[in-house]
C-alpha cells in the first residue's frame, strides 16, 4: 500500500517549508527508516526519514516549497504505481493510523487508511459518487496537485480526460485574480497528527473537501485582513413586483426573478459609481473595466460563486436564463473554471431562506459584496400614514482599503433608486 | 437530368468518402456520393486489400518452404503467379460489391462520374452521358492520392512499374528495384522476395522504413537481408537506361555510383494529393504540397467544404481517411462529445516478411519533444506462443512518459503484429498509464503477452527476460 511523504509540521508557527534536496532517485526501493530526503525551515535542515519500505517516487523536485501537511512524494509497494497512489492519496483524506509520532517532529510519512482502495480503483468524489476520469489525466492530476473534485470532464459521459487537466492548469495560470478557484488550490492534506478514531469518539469526521478548503481559507483570510464596514439600505419593491408580474405574463418563455432585477441594478449601480468595481492590491486599486458580477450559489459541496460576465450591458431576460444555467451546472459541479473565476462584485441572496438581513463577508480580491434579505410586508410610512408595503433590505459589505463609507452609500442610494423605479432597468 | 439537392455530398468513394457517406445517412442527412472509377478507393481496389491477398499467397508459400520445420513433408511446391494474381483481384472485386450494397443499404445516392465545385454549394457532376449539376449545403472532398512520379523513375506501365502494374504481373521478373522503402515499397519487395525475385531496394534516406522507429528499421534491414533483399540506404537512383525488356539503373550512395540492371522497376517513392479538376480555383481552398489544408475539423478554407483522407495530408492511411470521414460528418451533424483525431493515436502497419506496426512517437521523437522516458524492450524469442509457431524473430518496443506513465509509443516488428498493435491502440485512447496495461490479464499462450512483457520490461519488471 501506498504510504505519502508528506512536509512535516517543525514547529508549531511553520506553514510550509522547503525540500531542500532528496536523498533517492525515483524508482529506488527504500528501506523503512532510511533518510530520503532533507528539508529547509527557517530554522535548520532536517532529514526526514522513510516510514515504511517501499518504491520511491517525488512529486515535487528538489528545492520545492510545499504546504505542511500536503504529500511531496510516495513510498509505492511494489507492483503499485502512480494511478494507485491517487486512489490512496485521495481518499487519505480520513486517515485512521497515522504514523507521525508528535515528538520526534520530523517523522514524514502517513501510512494511506486501510480504507483506502490499493490501486486500480477510481477515487470517490467527497460526496460518494464515482469521479471517471482517465488513468492518464489521474497521474497528471497527481502530478500537478490538481483535484478532480473541481474538474469538469468532456471525454464520454463526462469522463475526466488528460485534455481537461490541461484545460484546468491553463486555466489556472491566468487566473491569478480569481475569486473562488478551487481548482487553483492543491490539495491540501491536513497536518497529520494522532487522528482521532471516528468510531466511538462521539462524533463523525467529514473530510474536507477541497472546495471547503478553499471556503475555509479565503474567507478567513478575508475577514481577518479585509476592514469591512457595512451600509444598510431597505428598499421598497412593489413597483418591481408589480412589472416583474407584467413581464413574466406578457412572455411565454421569459420567467424573470427578483433576484435577476438585483443583478441588473446591481451592474447598473456600478456603472454609475464604478469605484466599488475595483479590487486592492499592494501596488495599487485595481479598477476594473468590465462589470462581471459573482453570484453566490450553495452547492451540496458548499459555496461557488459564477460570474455573470459584462452584466451592465445584458437584459434582465438574459441575466435570468444566464444565472438559471450557471447555477444549475453548479450544483452539478460541472462549470469551468473561467466561469467561476474573476468577477468585481458578489451579490450573495439568502432571501428564499426567510432570512430579513445579514452582513456577508467579502469575497476576495473583490471591494463589495450585497447581502439581499427576504422581500416581506412591512408597514412603512408615506406621507404620514401608515400603510403596508413589500421591503427588502440589502446590507453591502464594503472593503474599507478599497471604498470609503460615502462611496458606498452613493453605490447604495443609486441602486435603491434602480430598483424603487424599475423602469429603468429594462431600456 | 433535374438537379438534385442533398444536405452533404462526398467527391470520391474511398475509406474515407464512403464511410463518411454511410455516417452521414445514419445521421439522416441525404446524402450523395461522387465516384469516377471504383467505390472503395485505391485502398480497396490497388492498396491495402489486393497487396494483403497477394501477401497472404506469398506467405503460404514461406511456409511450404520451411514445412520440414514443422515436420511436414511438401514436394514440389510451386506457384501459379496468374492465379495468385486472381485470387487477389477476386478479393477486391468481392469487397467493392460489399461496399456498394453498404451504401444502396444505407440510401446513399452514389453518382458514377467526376464532381467539382462550381460556386457555392454546388458541384458539376461530369458523367458519361452528360454534365448536370448537384445542390449540397455541405461538400466533403476524398479524393485521394497517387503515386508521386519522380526522374528518372517515372511509371511507364511497361519497364517501370507503379503499384497498380506491380499488383498485376503477368510474368514473375527475375529480378526487381524497388525505389523507396515505405510500406509500399517494402510490401512488394517482400512479396516479390518471397517468390524468388532478385530484389533491390534503393532508399534515400539512412534506413529503412524511415518513419519507424530507428530499432525497429535496423531490426527489418538485418531481417530482410537475411533473407536474400540487397538494400541501399542513403542513395538515390541518379539514370535510368531502358533495354528492350530491362533497365540498367545507376545509383548514387554517398557519392558513390554503381550500376544494377533490373528485368523490372518499382516507384514508391511518395504520393500527391489529387487535387486537379476539383474547382478549386478562386475558391477559399487552400493547397499545399499537393494536399488540402484544413483545420482540425476537416474544413477547408471555404466555407461548406471539407477535405478528408489522403487528399487532406498525412499520414496516408485509409484509417485515418475513415476517422476523419466520421468526424468531418459528426461534426456537421452536431453530433455531441466529438474531438479533433489526435495524430499520435493512429497506428500505421507494414505487412512485409516480418511484419512492422506502431503507434504514437519512437523514442526520439519522444526525446525530441523532451520527454523523460521509461523505454521497454521484449524480444519474440522470450514468448512460448512465438516460439510454438515458429516465429521466434521479432521483438515489441514501449516508449512510457516517465513522470505520467503516459504511453507516448509502441514499435513492433515480427509476426502478426500488425494484428497486436491495436491493444495499444485502445490503450491510447482510453490514456492509459502504465499500470493499467500492468494489471491486465492477457491469455496464455499467445503472441499479445509481449505487450504486457513489454510494457513490464519498461519499468525493468519483464518477467521472461
Amino acid at each position: 500500500m501506498a504510504t505519502e511523504i508528506i512536509m512535516p509540521s517543525v514547529s508549531t508557527s511553520m506553514t510550509e517549508g522547503t525540500l531542500a534536496r532528496w536523498l533517492k532517485k525515483d524508482g529506488e526501493t527504500v528501506a523503512k527508516g532510511e533518510v530520503i530526503a532533507e528539508i529547509e525551515t527557517d530554522k535548520a535542515i532536517l532529514e526526514v526519514e522513510a516510514e515504511a519500505e517501499g518504491i520511491f517516487k517525488a512529486f515535487v523536485a528538489d528545492g520545492a516549497t510545499v504546504k505542511v501537511g500536503e504529500p511531496m512524494g510516495a513510498l509505492l509497494a511494489p507492483g503499485e504505481t502512480l494511478g494507485g497512489t491517487i486512489s490512496a492519496a485521495q481518499s487519505a483524506a480520513a486517515p485512521t493510523a497515522a504514523a507521525v509520532g508528535g515528538e520526534t517532529a520530523v517523522a514524514v510519512a502517513v501510512a494511506a487508511p486501510a480504507a483506502a482502495p490499493s490501486t486500480g480503483h477510481a477515487p470517490a468524489a467527497h460526496d460518494g459518487t464515482r469521479i471517471f476520469a482517465s488513468p492518464l489525466a489521474r497521474s497528471l492530476a497527481l502530478l500537478h496537485g490538481l483535484d478532480l473534485v473541481n474538474i469538469s470532464g468532456s471525454g464520454p459521459q463526462g469522463r475526466i480526460v488528460k485534455r481537461d487537466i490541461e484545460a484546468a492548469m491553463s486555466a489556472q495560470r491566468p487566473a491569478s485574480g480569481a475569486v473562488a478557484a478551487p481548482v487553483a488550490e492543491a490539495p491540501v492534506k491536513a497536518p497529520q497528527p494522532a487522528a482521532p478514531q471516528a468510531a466511538g469518539a462521539g462524533y463523525e469526521l467529514i473530510p474536507h473537501s477541497s472546495m471547503r478548503r478553499v471556503i475555509a481559507q479565503r474567507l478567513s483570510e478575508s475577514k481577518q485582513q479585509v476592514p469591512h464596514f457595512y451600509l444598510t439600505v431597505d428598499c421598497r419593491l412593489d413597483k418591481l413586483l408589480a412589472l416583474r408580474q407584467q413581464v413574466n405574463g406578457s412572455l411565454p418563455d421569459v420567467k424573470v426573478s427578483v433576484n435577476d432585477f438585483i443583478v441588473k441594478a446591481v451592474a447598473a449601480a456600478m456603472k454609475r459609481v464604478p469605484a466599488t468595481n475595483a479590487s486592492w492590491s499592494d501596488e495599487g486599486v485595481r479598477r476594473y473595466r468590465d462589470i462581471d458580477i459573482s453570484v453566490a450559489v450553495a452547492t451540496p459541496n458548499g459555496l461557488i460563486t459564477p460570474v455573470v460576465r459584462q452584466a451592465d450591458a445584458k437584459s434582465v431576460g438574459t441575466i435570468s436564463a444566464e444565472v438559471k444555467d450557471l447555477a444549475e451546472r453548479a450544483r452539478q459541479g460541472k462549470l469551468k473554471p473561467d466561469e467561476y473565476q474573476g468577477g468585481g462584485f458578489t451579490i450573495s441572496n439568502l432571501g428564499m431562506y426567510g432570512v430579513r438581513d445579514f452582513a456577508a463577508i467579502i469575497n476576495p480580491p473583490q471591494a463589495c459584496i450585497l447581502a439581499v434579505g427576504t422581500a416581506e410586508k412591512r408597514p412603512v410610512i408615506e406621507d404620514g400614514a401608515i400603510v403596508p408595503a413589500t421591503v427588502m433590505t440589502c446590507t453591502l459589505s464594503v472593503d474599507h482599503r478599497v471604498v470609503d463609507g460615502a462611496v458606498g452609500a452613493e453605490f447604495l442610494a443609486a441602486f435603491k433608486a434602480l430598483l424603487e423605479t424599475p423602469l429603468g432597468l429594462l431600456v | 437530368m433535374a438537379q438534385e439537392k442533398f444536405d452533404l455530398t462526398v467527391i470520391g468513394g474511398g475509406p474515407g468518402g464512403y464511410v463518411a457517406a454511410i455516417r452521414a445517412a445514419q445521421l439522416g442527412l441525404r446524402t450523395a456520393l461522387i465516384e469516377r472509377e471504383h467505390l472503395g478507393g485505391i485502398c480497396l481496389n490497388w492498396g491495402c486489400i489486393p497487396t494483403k491477398a497477394l501477401l497472404r499467397s506469398a506467405e503460404i508459400f514461406d511456409h511450404f518452404k520451411h514445412a520440414g520445420d514443422f515436420g511436414l513433408e511438401v514436394q514440389g511446391a510451386s506457384f501459379d503467379l496468374q492465379k495468385i494474381v486472381a485470387r487477389s483481384r477476386g478479393v477486391a472485386a468481392q469487397l467493392n460489391a460489399g461496399v456498394k450494397h453498404l451504401l444502396k443499404k444505407n440510401k446513399v445516392q452514389v453518382f458514377e462520374g467526376s464532381g467539382r465545385l462550381a460556386g457555392s454549394g454546388t458541384i458539376r457532376l461530369e458523367q458519361k452521358d452528360g454534365v448536370s449539376e448537384i445542390q449540397s449545403t455541405h461538400i466533403i472532398l476524398a479524393t485521394g492520392a497517387r503515386a508521386r512520379a519522380m526522374a528518372p523513375v517515372e511509371p511507364d506501365g511497361r519497364l517501370v512499374w507503379s503499384y497498380k502494374e506491380a499488383m498485376t504481373p503477368e510474368r514473375m521478373p527475375k529480378s526487381l528495384l524497388i525505389v523507396g522503402s515505405g510500406a509500399i515499397g517494402i510490401e512488394f519487395a517482400s512479396f516479390y522476395r518471397s517468390l524468388g525475385a532478385e530484389v533491390t531496394v534503393v532508399e534515400v534516406r539512412d534506413r529503412v522504413l524511415p518513419v519507424e522507429d530507428a530499432e525497429v528499421s535496423a531490426f527489418a534491414h538485418k531481417a530482410f537481408e537475411r533473407q536474400g533483399m540487397k538494400l541501399l540506404t542513403s542513395s538515390s537512383v541518379v539514370s535510368l537506361q531502358k533495354q528492350a525488356d530491362s533497365v540498367i539503373a545507376v545509383i548514387d550512395t554517398k557519392g558513390t555510383t554503381t550500376e544494377i540492371r533490373a528485368d523490372r522497376v518499382i516507384a514508391a517513392v511518395g504520393i500527391v494529393g489529387n487535387v486537379e479538376n476539383l474547382g478549386l480555383e478562386g475558391t477559399g481552398v487552400q493547397v499545399e504540397n499537393t494536399h488540402i489544408v484544413t483545420d482540425a475539423w476537416c474544413q477547408t478554407g471555404e466555407p461548406g467544404v471539407y477535405a478528408i483522407g489522403d487528399v487532406a495530408g498525412a499520414p496516408w492511411l485509409a484509417h485515418k481517411a475513415s476517422h476523419e470521414g466520421i468526424l468531418c460528418v459528426e461534426r456537421i451533424a452536431g453530433v455531441d462529445g466529438i474531438h479533433p483525431l489526435d495524430k499520435t493515436r493512429i497506428p500505421g502497419c507494414t505487412y512485409s516478411r516480418p511484419q512492422i506496426a506502431s503507434i504514437g512517437l519512437t523514442e526520439a521523437q519522444a526525446k525530441e519533444r523532451g520527454y523523460e522516458l521509461k523505454v521497454g524492450r521484449f524480444p519474440f524469442m522470450g514468448n512460448g506462443k512465438a516460439i510454438a509457431l515458429g516465429e521466434p524473430e521479432g521483438f515489441i518496443k514501449t516508449v512510457f512518459d516517465a513522470k505520467t506513465g503516459e504511453l507516448l509509443g509502441a514499435h513492433m516488428v515480427g509476426a502478426e503484429v500488425t494484428e497486436l498493435i491495436q491493444g495499444f491502440s485502445i490503450g491510447k485512447t482510453l490514456e492509459t498509464t502504465e499500470a493499467e496495461l500492468m494489471h491486465t490479464v492477457f491469455p496464455h499462450p499467445t503472441l499479445s503477452e509481449m505487450l504486457h512483457e513489454a510494457t513490464l520490461a519498461a519499468y525493468g519488471r519483464a518477467i521472461h527476460t
